[in-house]
């Protein structure tokens, strides 16, 4: 690692300006109406409630994949421990749906069973206001991102100690929510919710209309990687990626462009845990810790972490296969799992986006690529 | 630049067209307390066989102890089925894997029930894995049967607890540790609900019959750095120790142990989660004299639980040890079919019904099940470690207990629900 | 005063156990930049040895002594292969080392389930590795723990006279600081990473025949410790021996400290709290190797 201008493998080739701009919005426009249709009309439609409210799930975890394609893909910044920010909006949002079902006044039920407390601790009772939770679940984790992130990024700590740290406070948060079980629910974590804003989630409607919000959540956070990721701000993104020090040179922060991403990122892992929680009903400490916030970025990387679309459906795919191949072969599966990553990383770093362009590329001679 | 602009109108009103759709299809479904709730799930008896779950982890750090309850749940069902099945039907055992994931167990549950129409659900083991799939049984209305001793404090109306509750197991640890004249304890679990829930009655317990604890430490699931805490215990100088760790950490905290000098004879270990599986992988060189408490051991004496080692050894092997969780598992299917053939029905709400002083003559011996608590009546049993790696009972409660899961006979336990 | 020096004693052999795991970090890891997320089965493959061996050898003091240098063999085997196989293909790519490498950590995990079973195995430990040793008054220092200290100072010694004195050592050196004037003066880079790998890898075997001593064996043993492991690293500096030693002891004290007056959980917090706040210090970690290379 001598070079500090090593350009990520992963990264397509860099594309002419040009052309984005004059096929990019239709071809925007086209994907989005058909990613909306399959979501909102497709699936319901065809698959049974339960199956809904599996998919309801994935797509909550490729909601946590589109900050690490913004944050890795793109930025280059390997954030191993989203599941940190994951856990934050995910609790954020438990916390209220809990005081919500205990009603004004009274403790949650495992808080009375464990806790042996006689009021709610005070770190609770903002999130009994919808007002303050709602917000929370995305602000929280931002605020941590960017706390952390602007420690560790001003001074310059290289990827892998980056890396390495983040996984570090994955454990560290890990521990900390098992230790207090009284105030947090301790390994069980949040679960047994009556309600979702009134809500009852019993009710299949319900879980259906849950279900549209999640989709609608996840079209929403790729509508706002799309523009981030094709304004000036994600070209200076991929600048700093492939070459840090010459964006220093040019007169930028390398350290606040790597901030925005990784805060950005961090709402957007948050707002994924807040819906995982009404849709899959728990959030716990083992959804949060060091092994989850690796297999996040192992959905992404299949996937294909450079472009829009690769990490939502590499870790829609990745989960499908792991709930559909886990039940018949879980030891398959643990191998399958690991040659799988194994063998897209090293040998196709692009992901099975990159297939396409890869025989294309087989096809005809490689045109000259502009820059690097 | 013109083109950046009409882009983000055109975005602008993709998003506005989402949202809209969003929030349309949204809509209206009951809100809670209307009482409305979905009925229950139906329990798919067409075809001449009925359909049962067994939701365990099959992997992950939890695979260990709970593919031996699956086997033990898919001898008994074998068993079942070479006599004729239930009310006719042979059973269809459906596995899943619940991976030592709480969520996932939860995700299971629900499909077992509503894709697979199954009549009951066997499995689970850690109380996380308990609480993440009891609300699933419960807006579903389905039947768990839960065979693990776990902490008490608990009572859902569909899941049927045929492990043993904290008066079955921890009281009379306590009990017998008070009969051989030890007045002070020290507590040591690992990080989650049972320990913790435990020690607290524990404590109710000392306070209430003059013993003292002389301390209370915990550490992380997993975790196997137990210098400090056996420092501590040998400092408290401690008649006696409880323990409620869990999986590896037993490992490590046994090697501490005896490396500090303490033993069985001067400072004797009561462990609630070390059963025969548990002794093999720690090792006798470490555990030799030390004492478990729980209502089974493969050497309790009778002709039912001969015949349970012997028809567990000709399937799965002569070196696998049977244990108190695999037997109340074993037994948990055979209630089940009891009580299936006293309702006459596979109907969840008949079977409930029927279920109060059904009796099945278990390996532990006889067993009743409690219709109003839902758990079952079990003899507590206190056992050593031989030298041989298996666990002898040195005492008995004589009779089987009646299961007390809030501790409402015991006036020392008053406040701690 | 009992207490305090039984509490320093701790502390210094859980920093014994965390610089065996990261001794061999530091070659893979501080000399070499690659984030090998599988040293943990390694540590698990040393282990095994053990078990395996024991299986052939009855006296357990014997078979212990034959598996240090066994385990080194295989550890080291498997690390060369890895290395051979996917590594050396990721040297631009150090945060891809670390994906890649879990991947494998997974397959090994699994590997181990389906070989030895999933439940943990046992070996025996020699006797005189199950007691202590009276110091004054209560005071007790068990035999285990001082048999894993002086294990790790022998590795360190051992690593740093390999690296001071041989040939190899003076390659490995060289490759660490200016990879490509090692190249250009005729090192073979290739050889030489394999070696260190093999080296770095074979430390993770030994730390795992030691960890027979204090824990499960299992398959998954090694993924606990792992983390700890690789702050030491980063904390000591990359590309010295010297700050991970030192280190190690520094956190291992601390947490056993901590946890003595309040609990793990609390102790764990504190350490990475406290790491943060000394990167912040000094990012580079506490010392930082000379190099003319732009790393």
């Amino acid at each position: 690692m001598t070079a500090t201008v090593t350009r990520d493998p992963a990264a397509p080739p860099a594309t002419p300006r040009r052309r984005v701009v004059v096929s990019g919005p239709a071809r925007a426009a086209i994907g989005f109406a058909s990613g909306a249709l399959l979501l909102f009309a497709l699936a319901p439609s065809a698959l049974s409630d339960f199956r809904l409210s599996l998919l309801a799930k994935y797509l909550c975890l490729a909601m946590v994949a589109v900050g690490i394609g913004l944050a890795w893909g793109r930025g280059g910044l390997l954030t191993l421990g989203q599941g940190v920010f994951f856990g934050l909006g995910g609790y954020a949002m438990a916390m209220h749906m809990k005081l919500a079902d205990a009603g004004p006044g009274e403790l949650p039920d495992f808080m009375a069973l464990y806790g042996q407390l006689d009021a709610l601790p005070w770190w609770w009772r903002p999130f009994a206001s919808p007002w303050f939770a709602l917000p929370a679940t995305v602000l929280l984790p931002m605020l941590v991102a960017f706390l952390l992130g602007s420690l560790v990024f001003r001074r310059r700590v290289r990827g892998a100690y980056f890396a390495i740290l983040s996984q570090a406070l994955a454990a560290a948060l890990v521990i900390f929510l098992i230790g207090q079980q009284g105030t947090t629910g301790g390994t069980n974590g949040l679960t047994d919710f009556q309600g979702f804003f009134g809500y009852d989630l019993d009710d299949p409607v319900n879980q259906r209309m849950v279900y549209f919000i999640v989709a609608g959540g996840l079209l929403l956070l790729l509508a706002l990687a799309r523009q981030l990721m094709h304004s000036r701000y994600g070209e200076l993104l991929v600048a700093v990626r492939d070459g840090e020090e010459r964006v220093r040179f040019l007169g930028h922060n390398p350290a606040t462009v790597k901030l925005v991403a990784y805060v950005v990122a961090a709402g957007m892992a948050g707002l994924a845990g807040a819906l995982f929680v009404p849709a899959v009903g728990i959030i716990n400490p083992a959804l949060i810790g060091v092994v989850p916030s690796i297999e996040f970025v192992v959905g992404v990387a299949v996937g294909g972490r450079a472009v829009l679309l690769g990490p939502v459906l590499g870790a829609v795919a990745v989960a499908w296969a792991r709930t559909s191949l886990s039940e018949e072969f879980p030891a398959a599966w643990t191998y399958l799992q690991g040659l799988l990553f194994v063998l897209v990383v090293a040998f196709l770093p692009g992901g099975l986006a990159s297939l396409p362009a890869l025989a294309r590329r087989l096809r005809r001679t490689p045109r000259q690529e502009v820059g690097t | 630049m013109l083109a950046g602009h009409a882009r983000r109108r055109r975005t602008a009103g993709a998003l506005a067209v989402l949202l809209t759709a969003t929030l349309a299809l949204a809509g209206c479904g009951s809100k809670t307390g209307q009482n409305t709730a979905a009925a229950g799930a139906s329990v798919d008896t067409s075809g001449d066989t009925v359909k049962v779950g067994l939701l365990n982890s099959l992997s992950g750090t939890m695979a260990i102890s709970e593919v031996t309850v699956r086997d033990a749940i898919l001898l008994a069902v074998e068993e079942i089925n070479a006599a004729g099945g239930v009310l006719g039907k042979k059973i269809e055992p459906i596995g899943e894997d619940g991976a030592s994931d709480w969520p996932t167990f939860a995700e299971k549950a629900e499909k077992l029930i509503k894709e697979n129409g199954v009549a009951a659900v066997f499995g689970c083991w850690t109380s996380a894995s308990r609480k993440a799939v009891k609300p699933v049984f419960e807006a579903n209305k389905s039947l768990l049967f839960y065979p693990v001793q776990y902490e008490g404090l608990e009572q859902s109306p569909y899941i049927f607890y045929t492990g043993a509750t904290t008066n079955q197991q921890i009281v009379p640890g306590l009990d017998y540790l008070k009969s051989q004249g030890k007045t002070s304890v020290y507590l040591v679990g690992s990080d989650y609900v049972f320990p913790r829930t435990a020690n607290k009655i524990i404590k109710a317990y000392a306070q209430a019959n003059g013993m003292t604890v002389l301390g209370e430490d915990y550490a992380p699931l997993g975790s196997t750095e137990f210098g400090t805490i056996v420092n501590k215990v040998k400092a408290a100088k401690a008649a006696a120790v409880f323990n409620t760790l869990n999986g590896d950490s037993n490992v490590a905290f046994f090697k501490e142990y005896k490396s500090a000098g303490l033993t069985a004879a001067s400072t004797p270990v009561v462990s609630v989660s070390i059963a025969e599986e548990e002794v093999k992988s720690i090792g006798t060189q470490y555990l030799a004299d030390q004492l478990t408490a729980w209502n089974y051991y493969q050497t309790t004496p009778g002709a039912a639980n001969e015949k349970f080692v012997a028809a567990y050894k000709a399937k799965y092997g002569a070196d696998k040890p049977t244990s108190d969780p695999m037997e109340a598992a074993y037994v948990s299917v055979h209630l089940w079919k009891a009580m299936v053939e006293k309702a006459g029905s596979f109907d969840v709400e008949k079977v409930k019904a029927a279920a109060d002083g059904v009796t099945y003559e278990a390996p532990e011996g006889l067993v009743t099940v409690d219709g109003a608590t839902q758990h079952i009546h079990k003899t507590a049993r206190i056992g050593k470690v031989d030298a041989s790696g298996l666990i002898t009972e040195v005492w008995n409660s004589g009779g089987p207990l009646k299961p007390d899961p809030y501790l409402k006979g015991y006036p020392w336990a008053t406040g701690l629900s | 005063m009992t207490v305090l020096v039984g509490q320093l004693f701790t502390g210094v052999s859980i920093g014994a156990v965390l610089l065996l795991i990261a001794l061999g970090l530091s070659l893979t890891f501080g000399q070499m930049g690659v984030i090998n997320m599988a040293h943990g089965e390694f540590i698990m493959a040393g282990a095994y040895t053990v078990y395996v061996l024991q299986g052939a050898i009855s006296s357990a003091g014997i078979s212990l002594f034959v598996a240090l240098p066994v385990a080194f063999l295989v550890a080291g085997a498997l690390g060369a292969l890895l290395e051979y196989l996917l590594i050396r293909r990721l040297y631009a790519r150090p945060l891809d080392t670390l994906l890649v490498t879990w991947g494998v950590s997974l397959i090994l995990q699994q590997l181990a389930r389906d070989i030895f079973g999933a439940p943990n195995v046992q070996t025996r430990a020699p006797d005189w590795l199950t007691g202590n040793v009276p110091l004054f008054g209560d005071l007790t220092l068990s035999t285990n723990r001082l048999f894993i200290l002086a294990l790790a100072i022998l590795a360190v010694v051992g690593l740093t006279l390999v690296l001071r004195l041989t040939p190899l050592g003076r390659r490995i050196r060289a490759v660490v600081q200016n990879r490509d004037l090692a190249a250009v003066s005729g090192i073979p880079t290739g050889r030489v990473d394999r070696l260190t790998f093999f080296i770095g890898s074979g430390l993770a075997g030994v730390a795992g025949v030691a960890l027979t001593l204090l824990g499960p064996i299992g398959p998954t043993m090694g993924t606990n410790l792992i983390i700890d492991a690789f702050l030491v690293v980063v904390v000591g500096g990359i590309g010295t021996l010297k700050g991970g030693v030192i280190v190690a002891f520094v956190l291992g004290t601390l947490q056993s400290l901590v946890e003595y007056t309040t609990t793990l959980s609390v102790a764990k917090v504190v350490v990475f709290v406290a790491i943060v706040g000394f990167l912040q210090w000094r990012p580079q970690g506490l010392f930082t190797l000379r190099t003319r290379s732009l790393a």
